[in-house]
């Protein structure tokens, strides 16, 4: 992530996109604390005002929370509750999307599968 | 606290007006962006309201204070301006002194910091300094000021993108350090529109909208895919819908609506229209015209 602005979705939900990916990927770790909201906001250059709305939406979900005259730490079980939100918004994102697509192009249900196998074939191979 | 009221703001130079009863509140602690096509009277209007300018009519007050003639009012406000207001042969050292004679909160320290970062030599005279030093020198000067209302007139003009990056960073940094209001005026949308908090947008010398940049943006939508859905999509909206634009490439129909998409969109591409966008359709000679 380079920009935040590029994306259909609002600043504030990119920026808590951005947190969770970082805790997802073990980033930003469970219990250690993650950027300030002031360098988040002059990091990727958007309004102090509009991070902290994005820290905020994810403190609501319990994924961070404040030490007070610490910062924001990460909670624990943050990265497996992100993981099954996640989980769901794959189905809905790709999944449902996929067979969709699929559909319109008459791909069937066993060539799906067979794409899917090759996929992973070749990403067990490198 | 340093509230700005505007109210029936009018000026006139000759025949022509630049500003056309333009009523805004700039409130306490918030980055504006200021935006207008050329000469719809962006300068114009920072220039009354940092009192370098009489209006024809209307009245500017800063915290209830009428600004006209007020030392107090005047100074809770710094302006950068695209003229240099200093004699060309100060040098930038000498600049900063002079301006910290006028506003006691100013941060000299601050100042040699950013010159140094900047790669700016205060020893200079400004009248030697490049096109784009010499913002540079006028930039640091405002970031510097301490004022609580601070304007910047077209402030990325002639810097190359590694010093707008930096400007940008600069302004996010010094605004949470110590809040202030700014108001940045630029034709860089894209650039800016991440870290304003509110747009104001003048058109031919009006003031058409202010408003949350994050508002905004949800403001409208752009339609694409065959001519023949996008009608009929268009059709089904009925009336009620504002079209800011339209596009035609061969089969293909690209519209921008005003509102939020309804009813069937399949097959249709959807994509929200950025600030940028959304400017350009509502400062465009041609509204809603094909």
């Amino acid at each position: 992530m380079t920009t935040l602005t590029e994306s259909d979705k609002p600043i504030y939900v990119q920026t808590a996109d951005w947190i969770e990916d970082n805790i997802l990927s073990e980033a930003f770790g469970e219990e250690t604390r993650i950027p300030s909201t002031t360098e988040i906001s002059v990091q990727y250059k958007i309004n102090p005002a509009t991070a902290l709305k994005g820290v905020q939406m994810l403190v609501d979900k319990n994924i961070i929370y404040k030490k007070r005259g610490l910062g924001m730490f990460v909670a624990k079980g943050a990265k497996e509750k992100i993981r099954e939100t996640r989980k769901q918004e794959f189905f809905d994102k790709y999944i449902t999307a996929l067979i969709s697509e699929a559909q319109m192009l008459g791909i069937s249900r066993e060539e799906i599968r067979q794409m899917i196998d090759k996929c992973f074939k070749e990403g067990d191979d490198k | 606290m340093s509230e700005i009221k505007v109210s029936k703001l009018c000026k006139n130079f000759g025949k022509n007006s630049a500003l056309t009863d333009v009523s805004l509140t700039l409130r306490e602690n918030c980055i504006y962006g200021l935006l207008g096509r050329n000469g719809a009277g962006k300068s114009t209007l920072l220039n009354i309201l940092s009192g370098r300018m009489f209006p024809t009519s209307g009245e500017v007050t800063v915290d209830g204070e009428p600004l006209t003639g007020n030392d107090n009012a005047l100074g809770k406000i710094f302006m950068m301006g695209e003229q240099l207001v200093f004699i060309p042969s100060l040098k930038v050292k000498k600049m900063f002194e002079v301006t910290a004679d006028f506003y006691p909160d100013y941060d000299m320290e601050y100042a040699m910091k950013l010159a140094g970062n900047y790669g700016l030599d205060c020893k200079k005279h400004i009248h030697k300094l490049s096109t784009g030093y010499k913002t540079i020198a006028k930039i640091i000067n405002a970031l510097a000021c301490g004022a609580p209302v601070v304007f910047f007139d077209e402030p990325v003009l002639g810097l190359d993108a590694n010093h707008r990056d930096m400007f940008y960073r600069n302004v996010i940094e010094r605004y949470t350090e110590h809040p202030a209001t700014y108001v940045i005026s630029t034709h860089l949308i894209e650039e800016a529109s991440s870290f304003i908090e509110r747009a104001i947008i003048i058109r031919e010398s009006k003031l058409i909208m202010e408003e949350d940049t994050e508002i905004i943006r949800g403001m409208g939508y752009t339609v694409s895919g065959k001519a023949g859905d996008v009608d009929s999509y268009l059709s089904s909206l009925g009336g009620s819908s504002e079209i800011l634009r339209t596009e035609v490439i061969g089969g293909l129909k690209t519209v921008s609506i005003k509102g939020q998409p309804a009813g069937n969109t399949q097959g249709l591409e959807i994509t929200p229209l950025s600030l940028q966008n959304m400017f350009v359709c509502l400062t465009n000679e041609n509204i809603g015209k094909e």
